[in-house]
């Protein structure tokens, strides 16, 4: 089964490569670009398991190593 | 006195922290492998700068979870004092031994350069060699050292005198053009709660002798030796 | 099977003869895996087939060289039992196509070179050309290049230390990515890459082996066209972490006595790393492919003999060490695979399921690389331009001010401060000097280190601009108080199928020649990238020399900077004035004309051998060369370096302007206390050497009489600004 982790900065934190992005994103002339965030995906391939053990699973992950939660938030998602 | 420089894989500052401790010392400190579990008996841990495990994922995070870390926040704790440069702070900030997190530079460039840094909380320990309000020089060298803890946490070590060392002029003064990676109110460097751990950004090591341009990190790690001694 | 059609030979870029040679070799036709490896062992950047008539004529031998070219990188000896290794190799191509992870893998390349002969790398620089500064490219490409860069070296832990930029519209369609890397090892722990001892384990080591890159080599040996941006899947993706455990591994295992033999693999990966080690030991090699460590699912041996994935070795062992290696790879977490065995056959044989994919003779395939005479015409020759050719300007201070803050000339800084140039606790001198200088960790020497090449001499006069290269790299060396020792050399050069760029390499390769004779500074490693064309127009040619010189000790060690105040500023050499392709014409007068300036060898010599000795006694207390910008630059860089100014007098029969700004060769200012100038006067008399006091350390400004006086704050805010305004306009990401 497969899961995807979305990781984020929390708002407030700064985040210098997505002002840069934003601010390429206008030189390009996409004017409508108000404010830009970046964050990253990881994607994990585990073993078969039921859904509820693996979301507490890769929710344990996040907290121990995926994301820093002093600055991060995270989000779950089990694709199939 | 011994002293013990943690190496992780991609460590790559571990052998000058080596050159620095064993000139202060009169003897070498351990170099101990991070797949070890087990701490030799030591009066001082070191961990040191580079990019451990490639900085991959986020700079100090998976060092942050090797064994030897466990074994290093358990003796902190225990009062063992503990420097962590650059890198190591960034472990150090990782496995929860210090507040905050180290994110990418504002400028989002590697900087490598001297800076003056004031020396701000009274720490016998670590600073006692330096006068209180002195300003020192080191050098920096990294892409993750902007210093962020949330409102509460900054106002706490602020009030608490855990900030060890602040970005200034050559005058001293704490200004936007002396902070080189954007670190909240221009923090270099800050202690735990018990202040036996200290973690900062700029490399003493890199600063030991006139022909490398300065002699501010000898003083450093004389005097820290001296006062566990 | 795939039949090979004409166009498949061609798409492999071998020519009808070449692929005639293929037939006649294996009297039969290849199949695709050997028609690939052919294509890469027989392109430009293996075989060197255009330049290598040339390259022999080159100086390589000296009592101090241990090994010259032909092996991953050159050897010398520096005293006590200990060598220095270095090279100097471009990774132009992949580094316009995608800068970050080009200019990256290069530095990996590159350090990979050196270590494989068991040395531990100490030093990096970078020689870099980009196209005019307001090209539009040149922003992202300066920007993706320092910081690939630096993300390779900073991560080894390996401090760069320095290097050059230059700025051209000559490189707008073709960037230069030079990296040198510079290595120490005992004299008696070198490693060489001759494959021995039949029935001996061929090991694996490192990375994965995945598609990234497959025909670089023979990429980096094509002319780019305007569809150049859709080749971005072919370069490869560096990983210096892994590079870094590649490393302490190598170094870990070669402490022992279990390698015979090791061979990066570098461009065409497995192929030339295999073929070179067998040809160079006389032997056959059996692969059998499916054990080599792959990362991609269903990978053909084509595509694993041809695929530059990086981080990757190839060893041959002794017999029944195989374990004692596997343990250390696997300590640092590597891949660690016997592939196969040293025979006695004379021939690469590859199976892969338990069928022959490739069996090639090793040595008819390396005897009969390609080795081509081209056609060549001379390049004609630009006149003189004398001083009094070119028209006084009205402020000498407005120009000295443009030219502190011209794109040749203005600082470096925003470059080199992104770059990790301490760490490793010996960089005695810094960016930013004319060489770097390095320690010999746990010693009193230390290493001097430059990069140098003027590629617009070289255009206009390809012999003078050949030996102007060698020379500022042996003067800049010297600068130092080093010795200079030996040079790798980076030949970078347009298509050369046309004989008038054939003409540029012979004469540069001429100049060269002459000065590394004259200057005993022989060419011990190299590298040579032809086809830096876009649509039929060359670069400069651009001989980048890496030079290597010793420092026996380290108190003895001078930089530009002035120093104290009441120093006597001295002028070593002859001023001509001749103006031709100076910045200064360039600058002020918009014209990029004329013969560049003559270098005297004998002069050259005489003066740096002079400069070296008074230093050695510990008579002088700065020195810099001349060279872009003439003497007045060199003042304005050694005031704001000492953050102290200077009353220059010069008594000059030149126009003030050409004694100022013609970039004369040869020559150096240097400062001395006033008690040593009667002996250093008396040195130069003896050996009559021209030596003109020209004025004194002092004061805030840089004033010289007759022309100008600006602050040391002016110089430095001009020097200092140009790049970071570069870098920050739109588009510089």
């Amino acid at each position: 089964m497969k899961a995807r982790v979305y990781i984020s900065l929390k708002n407030g934190v700064l985040d210098p490569q997505g002002k840069a992005i934003s601010h390429s994103l206008q030189g390009l002339g996409f004017k409508n670009v108000l404010d830009v965030r970046q964050g990253k995906t990881i994607d994990l391939d585990l073993a078969d398991m039921d859904r509820e053990r693996a979301e507490a699973e890769v929710e344990k992950m996040c907290q121990q190593l995926l994301a820093n939660t002093v600055i991060e938030n995270y989000s779950i998602e089990l694709l199939d | 006195m011994k002293a013990a420089v943690i190496v992780f894989p991609g460590s790559n500052c571990d052998r000058d922290l080596k050159v620095a401790l064993t000139q202060s010392m009169g003897r070498e400190p351990a170099m101990v492998w991070h797949g070890d579990s087990e701490l030799p008996d030591t009066d001082l841990i070191a961990i040191p700068g580079g990019f451990s495990y490639g900085d991959y994922l986020r700079a100090g995070a998976m060092a942050a979870n090797s064994p030897i870390m466990r074994e290093v926040v358990r003796k902190a704790e225990s009062g063992t004092p503990v420097v962590a440069i650059c890198n190591g702070f960034q472990i150090a900030t990782e496995t929860g031994m210090l507040p905050g997190a180290l994110l990418r530079n504002a400028s989002q460039k590697f900087v490598c350069k001297d800076v003056d840094l004031l020396v701000i909380s009274e720490n016998e320990r670590f600073v006692g060699g330096f006068q209180q309000s002195q300003v020192v020089r080191f050098p920096v060298a990294h892409h993750d050292g902007n210093f962020y803890a949330d409102a509460d946490t900054l106002d706490e070590l602020e009030a608490e005198g855990q900030i060890a060392f602040k970005y200034v002029t050559p005058e001293g003064e704490i200004t936007d053009e002396a902070n080189p990676n954007g670190s909240l109110n221009n923090i270099a460097g800050i202690y735990n709660k018990a202040g036996n751990v200290l973690g900062l950004m700029p490399h003493p090591e890199r600063l030991i002798s006139e022909v490398l341009g300065g002699t501010d990190g000898k003083t450093f790690f004389d005097h820290l030796v001296n006062s566990i001694v | 099977m795939t039949e090979i059609t004409k166009e498949i030979v061609a798409e492999h870029g071998l020519t009808e003869g070449e692929y005639e040679e293929v037939l006649k070799i294996l009297g039969r036709a290849p199949n695709l895996t050997e028609l690939g490896i052919f294509s890469v062992m027989w392109s430009e950047h293996c075989s060197y087939k255009s330049s290598k008539k040339w390259l022999k004529t080159l100086p390589t031998e000296a009592p101090w060289v241990i090994c010259g070219p032909g092996e991953n990188a050159g050897v010398i000896d520096i005293g006590d039992g200990q060598a220095a290794i270095f090279k100097m190799e471009s990774h132009n191509h992949p580094s316009f196509i995608e800068p970050y992870q080009g200019a990256a893998t290069g530095v990996g390349g590159i350090m990979r070179d050196v270590f494989t002969m068991g040395a531990r790398p100490i030093a990096n620089m970078n020689a870099l050309r980009f196209g005019r500064p307001d090209h539009p490219k040149t922003g992202h490409l300066v920007a993706g290049v320092v910081s690939g860069i630096g993300g390779y070296g900073n991560c080894m832990g390996v401090p760069t230390v320095g290097g050059e930029t230059n700025f051209h519209s000559s490189y707008d369609g073709n960037i230069l990515v030079n990296a040198m890397t510079v290595g120490l090892a005992d004299t008696d722990k070198i490693f060489y890459s001759a494959a021995a001892g039949i029935g001996n384990p061929v090991v694996y080591v490192g990375s994965k082996t995945g598609r990234d890159g497959i025909h670089g080599a023979t990429m980096a040996s094509a002319e780019f066209d305007d569809d150049s941006d859709e080749k971005r899947p072919t370069v490869q993706v560096g990983d210096p972490f892994t590079e870094k455990l590649l490393l302490e591994a190598c170094l870990e295992l070669m402490a022992t006595d279990a390698i015979v033999a090791i061979q990066d693999m570098g461009a065409a990966g497995l192929t030339s790393s295999s073929f070179e080690m067998a040809d160079k030991g006389g032997v056959g090699i059996e692969i059998n492919l499916d054990l080599v460590p792959m990362r991609e699912d269903g990978m053909t041996p084509y595509e694993i003999m041809l695929s530059e994935s990086q981080e990757r070795m190839l060893m041959v062992l002794k017999p029944g060490r195989e374990e004692e290696a596997r343990k250390i790879f696997h300590k640092w977490e590597l891949d660690f695979s016997v592939i196969g065995k040293v025979t006695d056959t004379g021939r690469m044989v590859l199976t892969m399921n338990s069928e022959v994919a490739a069996d090639l003779p090793v040595g008819p395939l390396a005897d009969a690389a390609p080795e081509y005479d081209r056609p060549w015409v001379k390049t004609p020759l630009s006149p003189v331009i004398k001083p009094e050719d070119v028209a006084a300007p009205n402020d000498l201070g407005e120009v000295l001010l443009k030219l502190m803050g011209s794109s040749e000339i203005a600082s470096r800084k925003w470059i080199w401060e992104q770059y990790d140039h301490m760490v490793m606790g010996d960089t005695i001198q810094r960016p930013g000097g004319d060489a770097a200088v390095v320690r010999v960790h746990g010693t009193s020497k230390a290493l001097a280190i430059t990069t140098d090449c003027t590629p617009r001499y070289c255009y206009a006069d390809p012999a003078m601009g050949g030996a102007q290269a060698v020379a500022e790299a042996w003067r800049n060396i010297t600068a130092t108080g080093a010795l200079p020792l030996a040079i790798t050399d980076c030949m970078n050069f347009g298509n050369p199928q046309r004989p008038e760029i054939m003409g540029q390499f012979v004469g540069c390769i001429d100049g060269m020649r002459s000065a590394c004779n004259a200057l005993d500074f022989p060419v011990i490693s190299g590298n040579v990238s032809l086809y830096n064309e876009t649509n039929g127009t060359g670069i400069h040619p651009t001989p980048a020399i890496g030079g290597v010189g010793l420092l026996k000790d380290i108190t003895q060690m001078t930089t530009l900077a002035f120093k104290a105040e009441g120093d006597i500023v001295l002028l070593l050499g002859n001023l001509t004035g001749e103006m031709g392709q100076s910045i200064y014409l360039r600058e002020i007068e918009g014209r990029e004309e004329g013969a560049p300036p003559r270098v005297d060898l004998a002069a050259e010599r005489k003066h740096g051998d002079y400069l070296r000795e008074m230093i050695g006694k510990g008579l002088v207390t700065a020195a810099h060369d001349l060279s872009d910008g003439g003497l007045a630059v060199a003042l304005g860089e050694m005031a704001i370096a000492g953050k102290i100014g200077a009353c220059i007098n010069l008594e000059t029969d030149l126009p003030l302007h050409a004694a100022l700004f013609a970039e004369d060769q040869g020559c150096y200012v240097i400062t001395v206390r006033p008690d040593d100038l009667e002996m250093v006067r008396g040195f130069a008399l003896a050996e009559d050497i021209l030596l003109q006091n020209i004025g004194t350390i002092g004061h805030t400004d840089l004033k010289i009489d007759g022309g100008l006086t600006i602050s040391v704050d002016r110089l430095r805010a001009v020097h200092a600004n140009w790049l970071p305004e570069l870098m920050s306009r739109p588009g510089s990401e």
